[in-house]
Formats: structure tokens, C-alpha cells, sequence
């Protein structure tokens, strides 16, 4: 019984939807990486990409010293005469987001993003997320990262997972609103834009969709963030809400992070291509743009032991 | 019936595989007779990049690997080559080297390796030390590899020149991303396949084909590369010196000041190992 009513849930909210077309999506982004970027087209990416950052740490051995070392380096990503922008944002658990505030002070730019809802399971009763997440808004949280309900998206009941996110919402307050789908827990492009359709249909402007919690084995695909991009820009055409996407996880490389802003480019045009409205979940990523910033500016390739350590969770 | 020739394509080792330049670029190699050989990836300084980036990733397990297992997997490696020593020597034959020349090589660059394997657990009883100090310190010195080192091959021997530079610094942990010579790349090349089924971790070695005009500038400027040993003349020695200064890495000509001679003893030696070596000295305090 409950099957039979919860396929045909999915039928209806995948005929509001419209079907995702695979191959051509797979097809699609394969010809992303094909694009010459050179010189100052280069520079000009890899610095947006550095404005972008989301710079995360989620472990559970994250300590205070831990998370202020990390704002440190939001603020001043490396030596001033490299000229790098700052970090978006610094993303961290509830627990630790009192313990950023406190290093990175206000005025900084640098906004701080903390995972909240029982990230990353989202396996806890409702009251229980949404106290953490006014938690981490009262201890001076600019951002929230939710992840959804997949038990009860997979279960067909969507109506509960959008309340749940209306929900969130209205316990976040001013601070903004990131909303993790978990696609690797959703297995197919379909679940993705069905997923990314529900959580647009009730976050506000500003707010972003996000991939992944960076906690399973498949993370940020080129091919998950085209679906989602594709959902946003339908969504922006219909309604004229413009609402943001991240990508977490999985992007390691300076050259990963430009074939995203490619795909970002030709779907969602430059509108997008500021940190109001795509930002990337990573934390070896700064590294490895400021490598090749720096490289850039010497003309030398750079050994990765001239940059500062970076935390170690994805 | 007639059969279709099946000819190989040759593809320098990186990494524990067999590539393709990453810009597709090829060039055409003649044999010594100026009959047409095959067409070799002309590597550029991004397979360089990703050469460095193969070896950062093998350089921790090779170096944590027992001096003894090292030892073993040279020795491996010269089994390798011994097994296919006719191979070997047709291909110098081919590029133009004498049947008994190219034979001496090929026997030269299996004793080599031998010897180096030899020395793989003996070289710290020789370079480390116990120091005798003034004060109630146990104090002594140990040699650490140094990390990712670049090869510059003579142009001949292509084959005994590329393993006289290769074998001394990678016994002691040491990774490698070797050019092979540009006059004759392909031995360098056969010789991958061998270090492919040597049991020497993928990474460890990496070889490219392709023009030293090009690469020697990235060789010399890539902070990553921790030290050079190469066998050029004076003009690519001065443009690795200059350019290792920035980066402050170790530079090693082999035949600077006088010709090598390649099938010497003389130019075996512990020393070589040596110049791959950082020195760690410590001091323990002991009680009173």
C-alpha cells in the first residue's frame, strides 16, 4: 500500500519536474574539460575560485585551535604579495561556530557557514535539527548547511521532506540557507532534480543548493552539479528567483575547479560567477589554487609543501 | 596467408603506466639506417608536472620501504633486463651502436644495477655516523632521501647512461622523472616495460620522451624536484644550475669535469648514492 502511494507521489512530482536526460547530461559536461583557458582567463578564474571557497573542516577531532587556524587562512589565504581574494566562508560544526566567530571577529567578509540538522545522516527528530540549527544561528552563524530528509525522499514522502525544509528555513532566521541533497544517496539524475525542485520551491533568494556532505564515497560530479545547475536556472526562468548551488566534495584541483565555472558559465551565465551564488565545499582546493596562482605569477611549478597545510576532511 | 604486421606503440612509463603526451604531440624516429622506427610521445613540460605528481604519490611508500626490500627489487630489475638482454641489445644495435658495444652496455647496465642494489643496506653503515661530542649526548647522523630527484639522460649510452643516473638515487627512496636521451629515447622506453614487471612500485621511476630544448627549462625551475642528475653539456648544465637556484635544489653533472666513461667502474660509487642524501644529525641525551 504504502509503495503503491509512494510511486505514484513519484510519478506526479516527476511529471511536474520534467525527466532528466543522462546521456545528454553525461555528454555535456565530458565537453566542459575541453575548454582552453589560458593566461588571464586563468588568473581571473582561479582568483574566483579562491573568493568561492566554502574552506571546511567536519571531523570529529576538530578542536577550537583547529578551527582558528583555519580562519587565519580564510582571511589571508597566503602571502599578501600573491594578491589573493578571501575565502568565501569557513564551514564547521555547531559546536565550533562560537569558536570562529571568535577568531575571525566581524568585518573580516569572511562569512561562517556551520552544518547543521544531525549532519551528515539527518537521522534525528525534527525539533532536535531545528534547535541546532537556531543554536549555531545564536552563536553567530551567517549560513546554515541542512542536509534533507533522504530516508523520506526515497520513501516517497516529499511533502514531508519540503516541510521539513520550510521548516529549517524559518529557523534560520536571516542567516542564509544551504540545502545538502546527499546525491549520491539519491542514485539517480532524476531523484537529483526532483530533490533540487523540492528544496527550490521553498528557500528564499540567496539561499543555495548543495551536493554532498562530502561524508560518502561519491561526492561533487560535473554531471550531479549539472543537474542541479539546470534545476536552478529552470526554476530562476519560471519564477525569477535566483537561488545558489555548491558543489562539496570530490573537487581537489585547481583544474577541476575551473571546468566547474565553465559548466557554471555556460548554464547559468556570469550572474552566477560570484560567491553569492556558487560556492565550492572543499578544503585541499585553496591549496592547490594558490599552487597554481602561484605558479602562474613565478612561472615555476610549485612543490605543495610551500603552502600551508590544509584541514583534512574533504 | 599473409599476416598483418602488428607493430608496437612505444609509450614512455609515468607512473606505473604507459602514456601518451598529454597534447597528443608525436615525432618520428629513424633508425641508425634512416628507415623510419615509429612515432614517440613528444612530452611537454605538463607530462613533466603530472611525472613530478606520480612520484610525490609513490615517494612516501618507497622511502618507508626496508632498505633490504629495496635492494631486492633492483636486483629485480636487473633479472629483468638480464632476461631480455637480446632484446635490449638488437634495439642499440638497430639505433646505430655496435653488436659488441651494444652487448657490452646491456651486460654494463645489469652489473650496475646489481651494484646498487648491493649497496641498498649497506650505504648508511658507510655515510651515517656515530659523532663523538663534548658533552653527555649520544650524538649520531643518519641520510634521509631527499624526495623527488630529475634525471637528464646522455644521448649515449642512451640505455647505460639513463641507469648509471637512475639506480644511485633511487636506492635510497628517492623518486625519479627521468628525460630519456633524445637522440635514441626507445631503449628508455623498453626499459620501462622491464621496471613495469620489476616489482618497483608504480611512480618510482618515471620516464618521458621528448625534446631537452624543452623540458630542460622546467627540469631546472620545478620547485618540487629536489635535486638534478643529469648528463648534459655545458650550455643545458648552466641552464639547470641557474634555474635550480631559485628553488635551491641540488644540481649533479655527470661528466662536468671530465667525460664520463660510462662503462667504468669509476663511475660506480657509493658517492653517488650520497649526493642524493640529506643528513640528519641527533642529539640523544644519555644519563649521567
Amino acid at each position: 500500500m504504502l509503495a503503491k502511494s509512494s510511486s505514484a507521489a513519484l510519478r506526479r512530482l516527476f511529471d511536474a519536474v520534467g525527466p532528466v536526460d543522462a546521456v545528454g547530461i553525461e555528454e555535456r559536461v565530458a565537453k566542459y574539460g575541453t575548454r582552453s583557458i589560458k593566461k588571464n582567463a586563468k588568473l581571473w578564474g582561479l582568483k574566483t575560485a579562491v573568493s568561492m571557497v566554502d574552506l571546511t573542516t567536519l571531523e570529529g577531532k576538530d578542536t577550537p585551535g583547529k578551527v582558528a587556524s583555519l580562519c587565519r587562512k580564510a582571511v589571508q589565504p597566503h602571502d599578501a604579495d600573491l594578491d589573493v581574494p578571501r575565502v568565501a566562508a569557513v564551514c564547521v560544526y555547531p559546536a565550533m561556530v562560537r569558536h570562529a566567530r571568535r577568531a575571525l571577529g566581524t568585518g573580516t567578509g569572511v562569512k561562517i557557514a556551520s552544518v547543521a540538522t544531525a549532519f551528515p545522516s539527518g537521522q534525528a527528530p525534527l525539533e532536535t535539527r531545528l534547535a541546532e540549527v537556531r543554536a549555531a544561528v545564536a552563536d553567530g552563524a551567517d549560513e546554515i548547511d541542512m542536509v534533507i530528509n533522504r530516508g523520506a525522499f526515497l520513501a516517497g514522502e516529499f511533502a514531508a521532506v519540503q516541510d521539513e525544509i520550510a521548516a529549517v528555513v524559518e529557523a534560520c532566521g536571516p542567516a542564509a540557507l544551504k540545502v545538502i541533497l546527499e546525491v549520491s544517496e539519491l542514485e539517480t539524475y532524476d531523484n537529483i532534480r526532483a530533490a533540487s525542485f523540492l528544496a527550490l520551491q521553498v528557500i528564499r533568494p540567496g539561499d543555495f543548493i548543495k551536493t554532498s556532505t562530502g561524508k560518502t564515497s561519491l561526492n561533487a560530479t560535473l554531471g550531479n552539479n549539472q543537474v542541479m545547475i539546470d534545476a536552478i536556472r529552470d526554476h530562476y526562468l519560471d519564477t525569477g528567483i535566483a537561488i545558489g548551488m555548491k558543489p562539496a566534495g570530490g573537487i581537489r584541483t585547481a583544474k577541476q575547479a575551473l571546468t566547474f565555472l565553465v559548466a557554471v558559465k555556460e548554464t547559468l551565465g556570469d550572474a552566477w560567477l560570484t560567491n553569492t551564488r556558487y560556492r565550492f565545499g572543499a578544503s585541499s582546493l585553496l591549496n592547490d589554487l594558490l599552487r597554481q596562482l602561484a605558479k602562474e605569477k613565478s612561472g615555476a611549478y610549485q612543490a605543495p609543501y610551500y603552502f600551508s597545510e590544509a584541514a583534512e576532511s574533504y | 596467408m599473409s599476416r598483418l604486421p602488428v607493430t608496437k606503440t612505444p609509450k614512455p612509463y609515468v607512473g606505473g603506466a604507459f602514456i601518451r603526451s598529454e597534447s597528443g604531440r608525436t615525432y618520428p624516429l629513424a633508425d641508425a639506417a634512416g628507415a623510419f622506427f615509429a612515432h614517440l610521445p613528444q612530452c611537454t613540460r605538463k607530462d613533466l608536472r603530472n611525472a613530478v605528481e606520480a612520484a610525490a604519490k609513490a615517494g612516501p611508500g618507497w622511502a618507508k620501504r626496508t632498505a633490504y626490500n629495496r635492494g631486492q627489487i633492483l636486483y629485480r630489475l636487473a633479472e629483468m633486463l638480464e632476461a631480455r638482454a637480446e632484446e635490449m641489445t638488437a634495439v642499440l644495435v638497430r639505433f646505430g651502436v655496435a653488436r659488441a658495444a651494444a652487448a657490452r652496455e646491456v651486460a654494463a647496465a645489469v652489473d650496475r644495477l646489481v651494484y646498487y642494489a648491493g649497496w641498498a643496506d649497506k650505504y648508511e653503515q658507510v655515510l651515517g655516523n656515530v659523532n663523538p661530542v663534548a658533552s653527555p649526548h649520544f650524538n649520531f647522523t643518519v641520510t634521509e632521501p631527499m624526495g623527488i630527484v630529475g634525471v637528464v639522460a646522455p644521448d649515449a649510452p642512451s640505455l647505460l647512461g639513463l641507469v648509471s643516473l637512475v639506480a644511485p638515487v633511487i636506492v635510497s627512496g628517492n623518486t625519479v622523472v627521468a628525460l630519456a636521451s633524445e637522440a635514441t629515447p626507445y631503449p628508455a622506453v623498453l626499459l620501462g616495460e622491464m621496471l613495469a614487471t620489476s616489482d618497483l612500485p608504480g611512480g618510482v621511476v618515471n620516464l618521458l620522451t621528448g625534446f631537452r630544448r624543452e623540458l630542460v627549462p622546467t627540469f631546472a625551475t620545478h620547485a618540487h624536484l629536489r635535486a638534478l642528475n643529469a648528463a648534459v653539456g655545458p650550455e643545458d648544465a648552466k641552464a639547470l644550475r641557474l634555474g635550480a637556484a631559485d628553488s635551491i635544489k641540488r644540481v649533479r653533472i655527470a661528466g662536468a669535469a671530465k667525460p664520463a666513461d660510462w662503462l667504468s667502474a669509476r663511475e660506480e660509487s657509493v658517492y653517488a648514492i650520497r649526493d642524493f642524501l640529506e643528513f640528519k644529525t641527533t642529539w640523544h641525551p644519555i644519563g649521567a
